[in-house]
């Protein structure tokens, strides 16, 4: 084995496409097994020292996400639409991908999730299947994966949570007064509201330093390294053993295969636009929901001519997004909720599906802070407040510290016509196929945002809210969460990958990210996506060693 | 380094047990806060003088000074004119013919006068009501909320005007109890 930096022509055993949730914990486990691990990230490498709490930098000039001046979309509901440009998918777009910027919220699915179609019966005109693997064979990948990275939260606080098989490693966070105020309404109408698992930690954990409770999670990197991003917990871990070279502004454009079927590496545009052929004797590919898929469609060739490990003709299809509701309210008293991380308490009573309602899909219901500073002096809470002069500034005075909001995050059913297609027409600035998204939400998705939004002002009504604004039910058209494009099951006809993420088609393609996930479980896929990548690796390291690669 | 990164580095060091091994987390932290207060200077970039005093009159009456400071002293025109000369190029031909056209009103409204910027208070109040709701009004209304803000990395919310505004604190750097019901709930605990 010789060490990092490996030059293009020297044959790793394997390239790892994109460093977020799952490319990063593959990365680290492969590379702690011995092998050599080159992974290639669109992005760049920035450091705690590059985050700043700043909205323009963040929102705007999108530091840590995809840019849609650089990379176009284009979206429309249905097939027969012409889709018209418009972003729809947002990712993390640096080394640490979206874990760098996201909320932390750190969900396990439940064992529903993963036979949900044997429980609950078909859905009419969706696909939801059962999962090829059980909760209790990705158990112990959760684990690995909480105490790898930090995970707070308080194990057995949540009834309807599967079994585990170790405590969370650090203790929750400190609830803030959103969570007392939840808490209170959700227990006088008979819930069972807990302290939230967020990948944020609340003491110092494994030389990085706890949480400072500067506000600034969502959207931004921890400039203290207190959130467990990749970058921040298993990339340095990669990193030291000598034997990975992370490679960032590394644009993957085609993973090269040969006459036997078999893959040879990656060509990615380097940060100067030249192509570089990397060779490997594995290729896994991490690159998110969206951009695995459009990466699989993109490497087409003469004997894989509808795209990569696409015999199924589903890959792209089944594509989920991030279905939730919010509603804000209004206190007496100052919460200050711009204080310390989003969301200290959350309740699962409505994750189940429940066939008395008459239609499939559950959630889970968080409090949280309700918006940044920028946002709030934009908009208020009311369309009628002060929208400028002294008047306003009372306002806002008043009202920001005393708001508070619950989201919901909630079911996304698969169906065919949802995708992800390469646009026949626009390209990126690197003059590749744009992204084209085709998602219009199955009927039952709204009607369970219609059920938990008033299960969410109940709760607010009975924590004594001076003033409550739900926001109404609307068809989702854009998602951060991108899920199932390239399904993992057992059968090559009806999935992409097999069950240990390889693809059914290529031996030596993995494919592992919130692509995989069969069913969108209640949205926070980021803890799944994670564990999948654990779940994986162990899977090519055995094959591996076993010299079935 | 004002005092108030001063105190953000002191409560790090302060509280943090074990503090070697999290040395460069805490220079990086303290390196983020720095540069935070390294705002863009007061050279314009875009504007010349004359029309940023005429587009910070404006964004005064937006973000009046009263009993609190407003957008004149939180600099917001710093930001403006920071964004029109780089990511909100677009905005640059608005604001010219924007204020080409606020000019014609406000000869009509206050016949004689010589610019916004030298209108009396209560006359540039009527002028901006004048304009409120119209497309140049908004992106105006739009820049001096985000200037107010927004971190002062970007130009504006000099002095985290904006930020103490709605209470944060500025060391960004906080110990629960959070709010009133949570310090509640503390006590009721602890009783």
């Amino acid at each position: 084995m010789s060490r990092a930096p490996y030059p293009p022509n020297h044959q790793v055993d394997f390239v790892v496409v994109g460093s977020g949730a799952a490319g990063g914990a593959v990365a680290k486990e492969l590379a702690v097994a011995g092998f050599e691990v080159v992974v290639l990230e669109q992005g760049p490498y920035l450091r705690p020292k590059d985050f700043r709490h700043d909205e323009i930098l963040v929102r705007n000039l999108h530091q840590l996400t995809n840019d849609p001046n650089r990379q176009p979309q284009t979206y429309r509901k249905t097939e027969s639409e012409v889709a018209k440009v418009q972003q729809s998918a947002g990712y993390g777009r640096a080394v640490g991908g979206g874990t760098l910027h996201f909320t932390a919220n750190w969900w396990r699915l439940h064992e529903i999730d993963f036979n949900e179609r044997s429980r609950f019966g078909p859905v009419p005109n969706a696909a939801l299947e059962d999962w090829p693997i059980t909760y209790q064979e990705l158990e112990p990948y959760y684990t690995k994966s909480e105490q790898d990275i930090g995970v707070s939260g308080l194990g057995g606080s949540n009834p309807f949570d599967a079994p585990r098989s170790k405590p969370y490693p650090l203790p929750p966070m400190p609830v803030k007064s959103s969570g007392v105020l939840f808490d209170r309404g959700a227990k006088k109408l008979g819930l069972h509201p807990f302290p939230a698992p967020v990948a944020i930690l609340s003491q110092q954990y494994k030389g990085r330093p706890g949480c400072v409770h500067c506000g600034f999670c969502m959207a931004f990197g921890c400039e203290v390294g207190a959130k467990s991003s990749t970058m921040a917990s298993l990339i340095p871990m990669a990193e030291r053993t000598g034997n990975c070279e992370i490679r960032p502004e590394s644009y993957v454009r085609k993973i090269e295969t040969d006459g036997r079927g078999r893959v040879t590496g990656a060509i990615y545009f380097d940060k100067n636009k030249k192509e570089v052929f990397q060779k490997a004797k594995a290729v896994v590919v991490c690159a998110n929901g969206v951009e695995s898929p459009r990466l699989l469609l993109m490497s087409k060739s003469n004997r894989f001519p509808n795209g990569l490990a696409n015999s199924s003709g589903l890959v792209g299809k089944y594509l989920m997004y991030d279905n939730g509701t919010s509603v804000t309210a209004m206190f007496d008293e100052p919460l200050n909720e711009f204080k310390s991380v989003l969301v200290t308490r959350v309740l699962h009573d409505f994750y189940d599906s429940d066939p008395k309602r008459g239609f499939y899909g559950g959630g889970g219901i968080d409090a949280r802070s309700n918006s940044s500073p920028v946002q709030f002096g934009l908009r208020g809470n009311d369309p009628s407040s002060p929208r400028w002069g002294s008047a306003w500034k009372k306002s806002i005075a008043y009202e920001y510290p005393r708001t508070m909001a619950l989201f919901s995050h909630i079911t996304c059913l698969p169906m065919e016509s949802n995708n992800v297609t390469l646009d026949p027409e626009l390209k990126d600035e690197w003059g590749m196929p744009a992204l084209r998204l085709t998602f219009k939400n199955h009927p039952d998705d709204l009607k369970t945002m219609e059920f938990i939004l008033e299960r969410q002002k109940e709760i607010m009504e009975a924590a004594g809210a001076k003033k409550i604004w739900p926001r109404p039910v609307r068809e989702v058209n854009n998602s951060v969460h991108l899920m199932g494009t390239c399904r993992m099951g057992n059968d090559p006809k009806r999935s992409v990958v097999n069950k240990f993420n390889r693809a059914h088609d290529v031996p030596n393609l993995f494919v592992v990210d919130g692509s995989s996930m069969v069913s969108s479980g209640r949205q926070q896929p980021t803890c799944t996506i994670q564990a999948l990548g654990y779940w994986a690796a162990d899977h090519m390291i055995q094959a591996a060693k076993r010299g079935e690669i | 380094m004002t005092q108030n990164e001063v105190s953000r580095r002191e409560w790090i060091l302060g509280s943090s047990m074990g503090i070697l091994a999290v040395w460069p987390q805490i220079v990086a932290a303290q390196e983020h806060a720095h540069r935070a207060a390294a705002t863009p200077g007061t050279a314009f970039k875009y504007f010349d003088r004359q029309t940023a005093a005429e587009v910070e009159a404006i964004a005064a009456q937006i973000i009046p000074t009263d009993e609190t400071p407003g957008a004149r002293e939180a600099g917001v025109i710093y930001f403006i004119d920071h964004a029109l000369s780089t990511f909100d190029k677009e905005s640059q031909e608005h604001y010219k013919s924007g204020l080409a056209d606020l000019q014609e009103k406000r000869e009509k409204m206050f016949p004689g006068s010589r610019s916004i910027s030298g209108l009396r208070p209560e006359q540039q109040l009527e002028l901006v009501k004048a304009i409120d709701g119209t497309p140049f009004f908004e992106t105006v209304r739009t820049h001096t909320i985000i200037g107010f803000l927004n971190s002062p990395d970007e130009g504006g919310n000099r002095d985290y005007i904006g930020w103490k505004l709605l209470g944060m604190d500025p060391r960004m750097v906080y110990e629960p109890p959070f709010g009133y019901y949570d310090a509640e709930a503390q006590k009721e605990g602890t009783r």
